[in-house]
């Protein structure tokens, strides 16, 4: 197959622009869980917040990402270098899943076992580390595990920024119209989503309270 | 039997407890005091749960105080009080990702006793509540109702506490359990002499187990009476609940008559 000898006649290449892939992926998705799992505890504790704040993430979702990209272009610091651009709007796309999934987990752990907690005397900070981020871990996970999936595709077309990445094969291969040079952007980009939700899966299946 | 001059374990002071506009609790005035077991008895939304929950400060009260051991709730750090009363509720709340060690252990834990000290009393709590020492490492969905509910009176016994707070603690077990735990917490009782307040609905589990029956209707205290007492108050709402129980025996033969 044309794809087959592409890869291994470019090997070094796909293997550079897959490991940009990741690193694009694996910094947006970080990010979203620094920012979306805090995000998600607050508004599982403070019931005003959680509609705001989900349906600004909902929003985030919405725009297309083409054009998130091209509004991120002319702010000052983040336009100079495509690939920050891309991990920022990476990482607004990823908050959605992480927090929703976080607010979910969080709400979802039975009130008889907190409020036995809380009237056993543990504080706040016990009560949330102890009983409800161990009872809620699998549930974020697997919003983690939706939103990798989603940086995965998404990240192909930053490329058109160019931010690298295996979009930028995918690009090349519709601008010379040759289907093999697509697909060997194509095929390692979906094999990083399936790795990434089997693994982000697994993990998740340990972490189950029982 | 109680010694009328002690100074109450527990006191509430004309306490009320009124939320989103509705009065839970109203001009609410009961003391009890040490190794008795004061049981509230009423029908649900009598603010019986309320009164528990006041006294660990899950809820704070509208007006009115609660003294506990002769301080003002609102003087004390919460968390203190809290590990210093046992609380156990009618849907256990164990933690169902921690063994049974573990969630017996918490509270002792969180106050850092040593490894060992928490393990030889974690061994001495399974057997007061009568559960075998391999019990320690199961988790929770691998118990019975029955064995679930031991581990949670073992649980509110670690940090060995002074008083007990029980919320219908066996309501949800069927009749052949309950009665085997009810029989147990006499003994346990009998050895520990804890002050307990235990809620219930049921008047057969109030005579069984109170040393002092305080009825509670629409938020508000009807009376409070020991057992025999009870039985043969005049209060038409104590005279009510005895009709409703009634014993089996003549609820079987209401049925044959019909």
């Amino acid at each position: 197959m044309n794809v087959v000898r592409f890869i291994q006649q470019n090997h070094d290449q796909v293997l550079e622009l897959t490991l940009e892939h990741l690193r694009l992926v694996g910094f947006s998705t970080l990010f979203a869980m620094l920012i979306g799992i805090p995000l998600g505890i607050v508004i599982a504790h403070r019931p005003g917040f959680n509609k705001p704040v989900l349906a600004s993430a909902n929003i985030i979702q919405t725009i297309p990402s083409l054009a998130l990209f091209g509004f991120l272009l002319p702010v000052p610091w983040l336009g100079e270098r495509a690939d920050r651009l891309a991990i920022l709007a990476l990482t607004l796309y990823a908050l959605l899943p992480i927090i929703r999934n976080t607010y979910t987990g969080i709400r979802g752990v039975d009130p008889a076992v907190v409020e036995a907690g809380r009237g056993m005397g543990l504080t706040e900070s016990q009560l949330l580390f102890k009983v409800e981020l161990p009872l809620a871990v699998s549930v974020i996970l697997s919003g983690v595990r939706v939103a990798v999936v989603i940086s995965v595709g998404l990240a192909t077309i930053a490329a058109a920024i160019g931010a690298g990445g295996l979009g930028e094969l995918i690009f090349r291969g519709l601008a010379m119209v040759d289907d093999s040079v697509i697909l060997a952007g194509a095929i390692p980009a979906a094999i990083l989503a399936l790795v990434a939700d089997f693994g982000v899966g697994r993990l998740e299946r340990r972490l189950l309270p029982r | 039997m109680q010694p009328a001059a002690a100074s109450p374990v527990i006191e509430f002071r004309d306490v009320s407890y009124r939320v989103a506009g509705t009065e839970v609790l109203s001009g609410f005035n009961l003391q009890v005091q040490s190794g008795e077991t004061l049981v509230l008895l009423g029908r649900s939304g009598s603010g019986k749960t309320t009164s528990l929950k006041l006294v660990n400060r899950l809820l704070s009260p509208t007006s009115g105080e609660i003294r506990v051991k002769g301080v003002s709730n609102g003087k004390r750090d919460v968390i203190r009080l809290r590990r210093s009363i046992g609380y156990v509720i009618q849907d256990v709340g164990l933690f169902p990702h921690f063994t049974v060690e573990r969630n017996i252990s918490l509270v002792p834990r969180v106050e850092g006793w040593s490894e060992d000290r928490v393990r030889a009393r974690v061994q001495e709590l399974l057997q007061t509540v009568g559960l075998v020492p391999e019990t320690a490492s199961r988790y929770p969905h691998q118990l019975s109702g029955g064995q679930r509910q031991r581990v949670g009176v073992a649980r509110a016994l670690a940090a060995d506490p002074e008083i007990l707070l029980m919320d219908e603690p066996f309501s949800a077990l069927d009749p052949l359990t309950r009665d085997e735990l009810q029989r147990e917490f006499l003994l346990l009782q009998q050895r520990l002499h804890k002050t307990v307040v235990f809620v219930t609905h049921d008047l057969r589990e109030a005579l069984r187990l109170g040393s002092r029956i305080a009825l509670m209707e629409a938020g508000r205290l009807v009376t409070v009476l020991p057992p025999r007492e009870f039985l043969r108050s005049n209060d038409p709402l104590a005279a009510a609940y005895v009709r409703a129980f009634g014993d089996g025996r003549e609820s079987a033969a209401n049925r044959g008559m019909s």
